[in-house]
């Protein structure tokens, strides 16, 4: 069992996620994430208001029920597969955190600075969090797809406009990582 | 019955999220902070076996699982789109740590924070339909 309640290495988990992009094409379906976030806009009536969200969130339940079981994946995962809370990231990651006030870096799954109760209850980290969603779900439905559709689904096919979304993505994490950061904590 | 497939594969996905760490907020930082392999080799392994599995569809080798031949739908072009939709989606990836799928295997984990990104991301998502037409393409 020591092998599946370690931390799964890279050339476990890539090929895994390549063949859930299979499976769902073989299903006759797409491997795309963020699309589900129109889908709640959907269900929740923005089709009275805007047309684009004018759709028959049906067809697109398939999804929904997908990212359902991812929410089963991560419950299975983390109560029954994993014996340690700890991520084993870079020394020097760890003390760039250190540097910018994000302390103890990789003792807990996620820093408390962005994540905790007391955070999000504060006006500061509740900002945070919800512009932090705010970007990923406006640009996500702008470039048309995540890291899902674009960065895995995308540059398979070698799709041109994908690697200029993942391009972007990876400006804009660049500089929200090295300069924005910083700031904030 | 129809559906069970997808919450199967679905929970594949989650669990290998989990384990393989992707959906903790300091693996995506050390990734943008070039301080691992850990993630360049999880995403590049997916495309290199992706490209596998484009082909075998391509080549109609493999169909699914009615017998239909495989469609991958082309991404929209556009130089604005995909690289200002991309940058914004770059910020948020970096501060959230999180892209949409880990979002929701973080629910599973049962961080309660993550609902607040969930409702950001969504409220993006609407924004973005409201002014779409205003946006260059």
């Amino acid at each position: 069992m020591d092998f599946i309640t370690q931390p799964w290495e890279w050339y476990v988990a890539g090929p895994i996620i390549s063949f859930v992009m299979f499976l769902l094409y073989y299903f006759g379906e797409r491997f795309g994430v963020s699309s589900n976030l129109e889908t709640f806009c959907s269900i929740g009536g923005a089709g009275k208001f805007v047309n684009y969200f004018k759709i028959e969130w049906r067809d697109n339940l398939w999804n929904l029920i997908f990212i359902a079981g991812a929410i089963a994946g991560g419950f299975i995962s983390s109560n029954y597969l994993t014996t340690t809370d700890a991520v084993a990231i870079s020394p020097h990651t760890v003390q760039d955190l250190a540097d910018i006030g994000i302390m103890n870096a990789g003792q807990t799954y996620l820093p408390d600075e962005i994540f905790s109760i007391d955070t999000m209850l504060s006006l500061k980290g509740f900002s945070i969090l919800i512009i932090a969603g705010f970007l990923v779900g406006f640009g996500a439905r702008w470039a048309g797809g995540c890291t899902s559709g674009h960065a895995i689904v995308g540059l398979s096919n070698l799709e041109l406009p994908s690697l200029i979304a993942v391009i972007g993505f990876f400006i804009g994490g660049l500089v929200m990582t090295w300069f924005i950061l910083p700031l904030i904590f | 019955m129809k559906y069970i497939k997808f919450f199967l594969v679905g929970t594949i996905f989650g669990i290998v999220m989990s384990k393989a760490e992707i959906i903790s907020w300091y693996r995506i930082y050390e990734m943008f902070k070039f301080q691992s392999f850990h993630m360049y080799g999880i995403i590049g392994s997916a495309v290199l076996f992706g490209m596998i599995s484009m082909l075998l569809f391509k080549k109609k080798m493999v169909k699914t699982f009615e017998g239909e031949e495989i469609h991958v739908a082309p991404k929209k072009e556009g130089l604005y789109r995909n690289l200002l939709g991309g940058i914004l989606f770059g910020l948020g990836w970096a501060l959230a740590g999180a892209c949409p799928g880990p979002m929701f295997v973080l629910i599973g984990k049962g961080v309660i924070s993550i609902l607040v990104v969930i409702f950001g991301a969504t409220l993006g998502a609407f924004f973005y339909g409201v002014y779409k037409d205003k946006l260059p393409h």
